[in-house]
């Protein structure tokens, strides 16, 4: 009965997703705004990738309102998990990852890290930006918790550090939107002048909005990722009812 | 993605149908498992359809990335405002799924399960506790044994709720 039901009801948003389709013109959207963008954003902006010129420029409100929604949610994992941290502290964790994976991971890291700083800081000129040169970042960080598990690498210290960084991030984002406000601007206005299209200086402030943006999500997402993999396999502390109701 | 001439509404229809089809695959997922972490899976299948659908809903016959000094001016570009969505959405989507993931974590280690079914018996027996009344002490309990036990009398209850009342009134 159950089954019939969500078949009836995904059978029925197949048919709403249809019905949207057929009204869809297939490869030629109207690009009100974007049309717009695309036209003035090359002298606007200065930015050759028009997505980082949109992103950090004409829409960076809306950028700063998605960070905060990350920055939500890291810290909600953090409530919820937090309490099981200081249950169990360090006890059981996973085992060492071994020799071949330990090495791998320490010579991924530094090139990890290269890449991520590189995408970043070219996210004005070249595909790219800061949201995903910072998910490059925690990857990269993630990938030295996976081949070490437990004490070693980013235990307790790094804890500060990524917390830091990520308030760090944060602040320069806003201080940067502030300085725009300050200067007779709108709030997150680009500055400095546009400099030559294509040059690595360019663009005026959004390669530094892209960086303060990348170690922001870096930050996040390490933290996230460090905070899952502290937290034992199974389950600590069962209910007691757990066992005696079985199934 | 370049121009592709009079195979692109053939791609564009493979497109549309892939994200549909992400979409309600993950719909199904999620209405029909029974298993908290299989729900978080389908969620991020839903989630890449819905991505889909919006970078294509900005897709042009023939245009090229929104990237300038790659190729010639005058060749028309794809709508960024779509990509610059996505490219959010896909990050926030990582978020999301992290805190769903330790929200599981924590239920797998209160309850010891992700299956909704042992979940629920357990969430009914922990409310029944807190409420201080046997489990299956009620009759609109959902999962109670069949045959239900039998009501109390009207009669019963009411007498009950005079004594109450005359014991505290004088």
């Amino acid at each position: 009965m159950r089954n019939l039901a969500s078949l009836v009801f995904t059978a029925g948003l197949a048919f709403l997703l249809l019905v949207i389709a057929a009204q869809l013109g297939f490869g030629e959207p109207p690009m009100r705004v974007g049309g717009a963008i695309l036209e003035q954003a090359p002298a606007e902006v200065g930015a050759a990738n028009i997505v980082t010129a949109v992103l950090l420029g004409y829409r960076g409100i809306d950028t700063l309102g998605e960070l905060s929604i990350l920055f939500a949610a890291a810290t909600a994992t953090g409530l919820v998990l937090v309490r099981g941290r200081k249950d169990c502290g360090h006890g059981t964790s996973d085992p060492p990852g071994g020799f071949i994976l330990r090495t791998g991971a320490d010579l991924l890291f530094p090139l990890l890290l290269v890449v991520g700083f590189y995408i970043i800081l070219h996210g004005h000129l070249t595909p790219g930006g800061g949201f995903q040169g910072g998910v490059i970042l925690a990857a990269a960080f993630f990938v030295l918790v996976l081949a070490r598990p437990g004490a070693d690498g980013s235990g307790g210290t790094s804890h500060t550090a990524i917390a830091f960084i990520e308030g760090l991030a944060g602040a320069g984002f806003i201080a940067i939107g502030l300085w725009s406000l300050w200067d007779g601007g709108e709030f997150l206005a680009p500055l400095l002048g546009k400099g030559v299209m294509g040059e690595l200086l360019s663009a005026g402030t959004l390669p530094l909005l892209s960086l303060a943006v990348g170690l922001k999500v870096g930050a996040e997402l390490a933290g996230l990722m460090t905070q899952l993999a502290e937290q034992p396999a199974g389950p600590q502390h069962p209910h007691p009812q757990a066992e005696d109701r079985g199934s | 993605m370049s121009a592709m001439g009079p195979d692109s509404l053939s791609f564009v229809v493979v497109m549309y149908v892939g994200a549909f089809g992400l979409l309600v695959i993950g719909a199904i997922g999620m209405v029909m498992s029974n298993h908290l972490f299989r729900m978080v899976l389908a969620l991020v299948i839903a989630e890449a359809g819905a991505n889909l659908l919006l970078v294509l809903s900005g897709w042009r016959d023939g245009a090229l990335a929104p990237i300038l000094g790659t190729h010639a001016a005058d060749v028309p570009m794809v709508d960024p405002v779509p990509q610059v969505l996505v490219l959010t959405a896909i990050v926030i989507g990582v978020g999301v799924q992290a805190l769903a993931v330790s929200v599981l974590l924590k239920i797998h280690r209160i309850y010891g399960t992700l299956d909704v079914r042992a979940l629920r018996r357990h969430l009914e027996l922990d409310i029944c506790r807190d409420a201080g009344m046997a489990p299956e002490g009620s009759r609109e309990a959902p999962a109670g044994e069949r045959p239900l036990p039998p009501p109390i009398p009207v009669a019963d209850a009411l007498r009950t709720a005079a004594t109450d009342q005359t014991g505290a009134t004088s």
